[in-house]
């Protein structure tokens, strides 16, 4: 399959086999970096936004997108944004006046809202921004004039944290309950399979609302993140356990799995040694395809107003705004976050699908099915 | 077959119990129950409610009143609704057929798309159209369902063409039967699209990946080889074995559609199963809950062994006696 003519960059073992192949699909690559983008402006987030989440002005409810002018006098000029100011027409519809008097020039590092880089260093400044009393607002204002460009931002570090965070844990459980359920056999196979069943019977979004029916009201936003969460990977796990249940029925007849009894290996290691790392081609490519399961469902569930509430912003809480035919029509730039959503869904989906593409010959040599 | 189908009924109810139970846990699980709700009403006497926790038995512990629910529901009685205030299985039996009329169209809307779309970009394998197919597959893969269903929305609402969400037209008793009938065509058509967009995106390409399968066997070289013509090649040949393996599909796609249905249905004011649950879990309402659990789960099994015994139809290889 590969005929490079270089000897030294022969691939030695399978991964880097896949890897390469991996690297030959452009549009995968593309994807990967974009996701890291994304990833890269959630850690930042409070770096690269011009306002924090809580940031309101009540004075520009539902602003425009300010627009972004260069040239002022026929002149070139450093961009710059003209003040705007709310007023009602005749029919009481909001409308924003451009006050062409009022200049405010874009500053990079500009001195802003206090926060916590990385969590731990203090800091003021911000990439970019204007002087107050202008007002910035990218990709326009909300309900009570926070900039949604900033909170779509803040809004990605629950939305794409909460995809790591529940594969972790539902593929964690998927692991151990599968390996088990395949190695031993027999009635525990029996009782575990019975259960990943059970859960996969009930449709996924019913499931999902009785789980979030038993987190109680006075839980605080990061309890009820944490419960989302735990309830989506609660709903994830069982399809997992089931295929590497599957993977792990034809493994431990291998004779390496022998060999370890013989040795006298504690089965605990055997699993985790010699069976589980076999699944991990396999897993590498369903943890990918699984991830936009849990971006959509804290997005569903935040949309119909069970998730992350205000006034924290998370993607789907940002989108609820738009259940209201109204306000997208007056204020369209509120399904943005859509946006969002999309290209981040559609990253994991084509990498997850270029990843079994390219580790698709290993797992035939694995024995899966 | 009908042993068969009995068997796996029989191994379902357990855990169809199962999946009572653990709903029943989580809606106790929270603090206060919907008899909390209405003692706050001044208009409801103490007697009353004493009466109520008497009825459901809310004063007894906690596996009592399961077990209690469990042996009612033997004598075909799901318990009652304290939000809706009638027996569960008034409110559930319409709200059960509206979803499914929903996931019906769905179903019929995506097969009927899906199928010939993956036999085509299949047989156009790697032309521009294939191409193009796949692209915008992946494109609605990743729309999310509810974004679809709000731009719909939206749109009817700029351009009046279709009703925005419920399920009836104001003056639908006067309407002669066939208006009826279009009037909720009208209706379903915004949750149907929306629900059924990125299922026909993945079905496609399943069913192009099947197809491409089936093309590529010594079978196909044969009948090609016999000079059979190439229509009769693809669609006796190739199509039907590539079909099969899509009708043990059909039945975990149901769970799934259902699954989809329900935040549809709370987007579009659809008035089915899914947006019911949403109503019961947020009253506490907890018999209703554990119904529609209950419902979501027979939808699911019937579902599979409909697909089950089809597939038996479809394919004479395989008999589920003979094991």
């Amino acid at each position: 399959m590969i005929n490079d003519k270089d000897n030294s960059s022969i691939p030695i073992n399978e991964f880097q086999i896949g890897l390469r192949n991996f690297k030959r699909n452009r549009l995968a690559v593309i994807c990967v970096v974009i996701l890291f983008v994304l990833y890269g402006i959630a850690v930042f987030a409070d770096f690269l936004s011009p306002y924090s989440y809580r940031n309101e002005n009540r004075n520009y409810s539902y602003s425009p997108p300010t627009a972004i002018h260069i040239a002022h006098d026929n002149k070139l000029s450093w961009p710059f944004i003209y003040g705007t100011q709310l007023t009602f027409n005749d029919f009481h519809k909001r409308e924003y006046v451009v006050n062409k008097s009022q200049r405010y020039p874009i500053q990079l590092f500009i001195k802003g809202e206090e926060y916590k880089l990385l969590g731990i260093i203090s800091c003021q400044y911000h990439l970019f921004g204007v002087q107050e009393p202008g007002r910035l607002y990218l990709l326009g204002a909300d309900s009570r004039g926070r900039d949604l460009f900033s909170r779509i931002l803040y809004g990605s570090r629950i939305s794409l944290s909460i995809g790591l965070i529940g594969v972790f844990i539902s593929f964690t459980i998927g692991l151990i309950v599968g390996g088990i359920s395949g190695y031993y056999g027999g009635r525990i196979d029996d009782f575990l399979m019975r259960l990943c069943e059970m859960f996969m019977m009930v449709p996924g979004f019913y499931l999902l609302l009785a789980f979030r029916a038993a987190v109680p009201d006075n839980f605080n936003s990061v309890q009820i993140y944490f419960a989302i969460v735990i309830i989506l990977s609660f709903l994830g796990w069982a399809s997992l356990a089931r295929i590497i249940r599957g993977m792990c029925l034809s493994l431990k007849e291998r004779e390496y799995v022998l060999a370890a009894k013989t040795f006298g290996l504690l089965d605990i290691r055997i699993i985790t040694t010699h069976v589980l790392p076999h699944t991990l081609s396999y897993s590498i490519a369903a943890i990918m395809l699984s991830i936009p399961g849990y971006i959509l469902g804290e997005s569903a569930l935040s949309l119909i107003g069970l998730g992350i509430q205000d006034p924290y912003a998370s993607w789907g809480n940002l989108l609820s705004d738009g259940m209201s035919i109204v306000r997208i029509y007056f204020a369209p730039w509120i399904l943005w976050p859509a946006f969002f959503i999309f290209l981040t869904v559609i990253c994991f989906n084509v990498i997850g699908d270029a990843l079994r593409d390219c580790l698709d010959p290993l797992l035939k040599s694995e024995g899966k099915e | 077959m009908l042993k068969y189908i009995f068997k796996r009924v029989a191994i379902m109810i357990p855990m169809l119990l199962g999946i009572a139970l653990l709903t029943f846990m989580l809606m106790r699980l929270s603090p206060g129950n919907y008899l909390d709700t209405i003692r706050l009403d001044p208009q409801i006497s103490k007697e009353t409610i004493a009466y109520y926790e008497r009825l459901f038995q809310l004063d007894k512990p906690l596996i009592y009143q399961y077990v209690h629910w469990v042996l009612n529901l033997l004598r075909g009685e799901f318990g009652y609704s304290f939000y809706y205030n009638v027996p569960v299985v008034q409110i559930i039996s319409w709200r059960l057929f509206n979803t499914f009329i929903l996931a019906f169209a769905s179903f019929l809307m995506t097969w009927l798309i899906a199928i010939p779309l993956g036999i085509w970009a299949a047989v156009n394998r790697n032309r521009k159209t294939d191409q193009a197919i796949q692209f915008f597959s992946y494109v609605f893969l990743s729309w999310p369902s509810f974004f679809v269903a709000m731009i719909l929305l939206f749109w009817a609402s700029q351009t009046g063409i279709l009703p925005l969400g419920g399920m009836h037209s104001p003056n639908y008793e006067n309407l002669n039967l066939w208006q009826q009938f279009v009037d909720l065509v009208k209706h379903l058509a915004i949750p149907t699209i929306a629900l059924s967009i990125g299922s026909i995106a993945a079905l496609q390409k399943i069913m192009r990946g099947n197809m491409l399968e089936a093309l590529g066997q010594k079978y196909i070289l044969t009948a090609r080889a016999k000079g059979l013509p190439e229509n009769k090649v693809i669609y006796r040949h190739a199509l039907r074995n590539a079909i099969n393996p899509l009708i043990t599909l059909l039945g975990y796609e149901f769970s799934g559609l259902l699954s989809g249905a329900a935040l549809i249905e709370i987007i579009c004011s659809w008035p089915g199963l899914g947006s019911l649950m949403l109503t019961a879990v947020r009253s506490k309402d907890i018999y209703l809950v554990m119904a529609s659990m209950m419902m979501g789960g027979i939808l699911f099994i019937v579902g599979n062994l409909l697909a089950d015994i089809f597939l038996a139809k479809a394919d004479p290889r395989i008999r589920y006696d003979k094991r």
